[in-house]
């Protein structure tokens, strides 16, 4: 069963959260990971390989620096989906 | 066909680590001594990494003189002489001769021979890949008391002007002496390689295209790492799980956790993955010492010991991993 772009959203939001202590609600889609939400690259890996688990998709390495946004993030997710 | 059977040797049931040595460079290199020609500074080093400083040998100081320094320490810890040493193994990726191995060296400037002397090339993994080795040569029989040194001089694979992974390296040597033992000591061996990832930690260049192309200098290191920091924090952690299942233990009967020393955050990761108890001590001497490649799993556990944070006979789950990429893990028992 496939995932909508808000059920990514919120996923995503709780695995953000998780990891950097921001609560879910400011995890927006126009929100960048490094600018806004002050994550760094390696905090990027680590949210990126949970969401691999929680979404059942593959993220190559060389796609994460495209990922800009949460925005970016729940697009990948979502077309990533089979 | 010969019609007589050969006899095949046998050993001790068990065995376990004697004792353990290690030493670092002499030098104490700074965040700050190093953050110029990469234009990075203290505290993103800190922040990144968790390194604040590393340890870097002197011009003349050579693997062998940190491997002979180190096997001395160990040696005496466990009670033993040169003489005593039946098999001599270096773990090792910064030794510059291609051949005769740096451990026949050793052996010698031990008077351990005639032990049998061999080098092994894991890198990051190469204590824990020694460790495998010498268990299995003690329980058939083979070897009676192994040396295993990780021994590495990773400043002389640097290039300063590297972002990549040249801040991290620092130079040491960690020794054990493995030997027979009337109760388990050193649990399964989990080890493997992934070598569709052989570039994610590389050398620059082959020694035969400097041999083409003087141009290219001297070979240096660089990696991924980002594609590290994945693979080490959440690939490794399910091989440590499995290392601790293996030798029928679980998380709260483990006193020390020691990892690869390769970043603190790695480590922070693991330790999560892990879901390890407050109860366990965990090795953080990448902060004083940098990334040690091969020697950091003796030289973080020797500091464990002296700062009494666990004692002779406590449990200790090591993992190694880098280069390859290999890893090994298993569960020891502490001299
Ligand atoms: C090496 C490592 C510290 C690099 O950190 P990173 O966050 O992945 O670095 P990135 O390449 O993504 O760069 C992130 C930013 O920091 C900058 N940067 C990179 N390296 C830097 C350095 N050494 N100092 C200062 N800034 C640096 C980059 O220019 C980039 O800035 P930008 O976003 O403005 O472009 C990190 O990946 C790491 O330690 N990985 C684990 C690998 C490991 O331990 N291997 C051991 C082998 S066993």
């Amino acid at each position: 069963m496939a995932y909508t772009d808000q059920e990514v959203l919120a996923g995503l939001a709780e695995i953000v959260s998780e990891e950097t202590g921001l609560p879910t609600d400011a995890v927006l889609l126009e929100k960048s990971f490094t600018d806004d939400l002050d994550i760094d690259s390696l905090s990027m890996m680590t949210i990126v390989t949970h969401a691999e688990d929680k979404f059942g998709v593959r993220i190559p390495d060389e796609d994460v620096k495209n990922l800009t946004t949460v925005g970016d993030a729940v697009t990948y997710i979502t077309g990533a989906q089979a | 066909m010969s019609g007589a059977t050969i006899r095949q040797a046998t050993g001790p049931a068990y065995s376990r680590i004697l004792g353990i040595g290690g030493v670092r460079g002499e030098n104490v290199v700074t965040n700050d001594d190093v953050a110029g020609p990469i234009d990075s500074s203290d505290e993103w080093i800190r922040q990144r990494t968790g390194i604040v400083t590393r340890r870097r040998a002197g011009a003349q100081t050579t693997v062998l003189d940190l491997s002979e320094a180190a096997a001395r320490k160990a040696l005496d810890a466990a009670g033993l002489s040169g003489d005593d040493i039946d098999a001599v193994i270096v773990s090792t990726v910064t030794y510059f001769h291609q051949t005769p191995a740096a451990a026949a060296v050793l052996a010698d400037r031990l008077g351990a021979t005639p032990a049998a002397a061999f080098d092994v090339s894991a890198a990051c993994a190469g204590y824990t890949y020694g460790i495998a080795q010498a268990d299995a040569l003690v329980r058939s029989g083979t070897a009676r008391h192994v040396l295993v040194v990780g021994a590495e001089k990773m400043s002389d694979f640097i290039d300063p002007t590297d972002r990549s992974i040249s801040f991290l390296l620092g130079d040491g040597a960690g020794a054990a002496i493995v030997g027979p033992s009337d109760t388990p000591g050193i649990g399964p061996t989990v080890w493997g390689s992934d070598g569709g990832k052989a570039q994610a930690i590389r050398q620059t260049h082959a020694w035969s295209d400097l041999r083409e192309d003087p141009e290219l200098g001297w070979p240096t290191l660089r990696q991924d790492g980002q594609t590290v920091f994945k693979w080490a924090s959440f690939q490794m952690a399910p091989i440590a799980a499995k290392a601790m299942a293996e030798a029928g233990v679980s998380p709260g009967d483990i006193g020390a956790f020691v990892p690869h020393q390769a970043n603190m955050r790695i480590i922070d990761q693991m330790i999560k993955q892990l879901a390890l108890p407050d109860s366990v001590a965990v090795a953080r001497d990448i902060a004083e010492t940098g990334n040690t490649s091969a020697a950091s799993i003796p030289l973080a556990t020797e500091r464990l010991l002296a700062e009494g944070q666990v004692g002779s006979g406590d449990l200790a789950l090591q993992i190694g991993f880098g280069a390859g990429l290999v890893y090994a893990a298993q569960v020891i028992v502490l001299p």
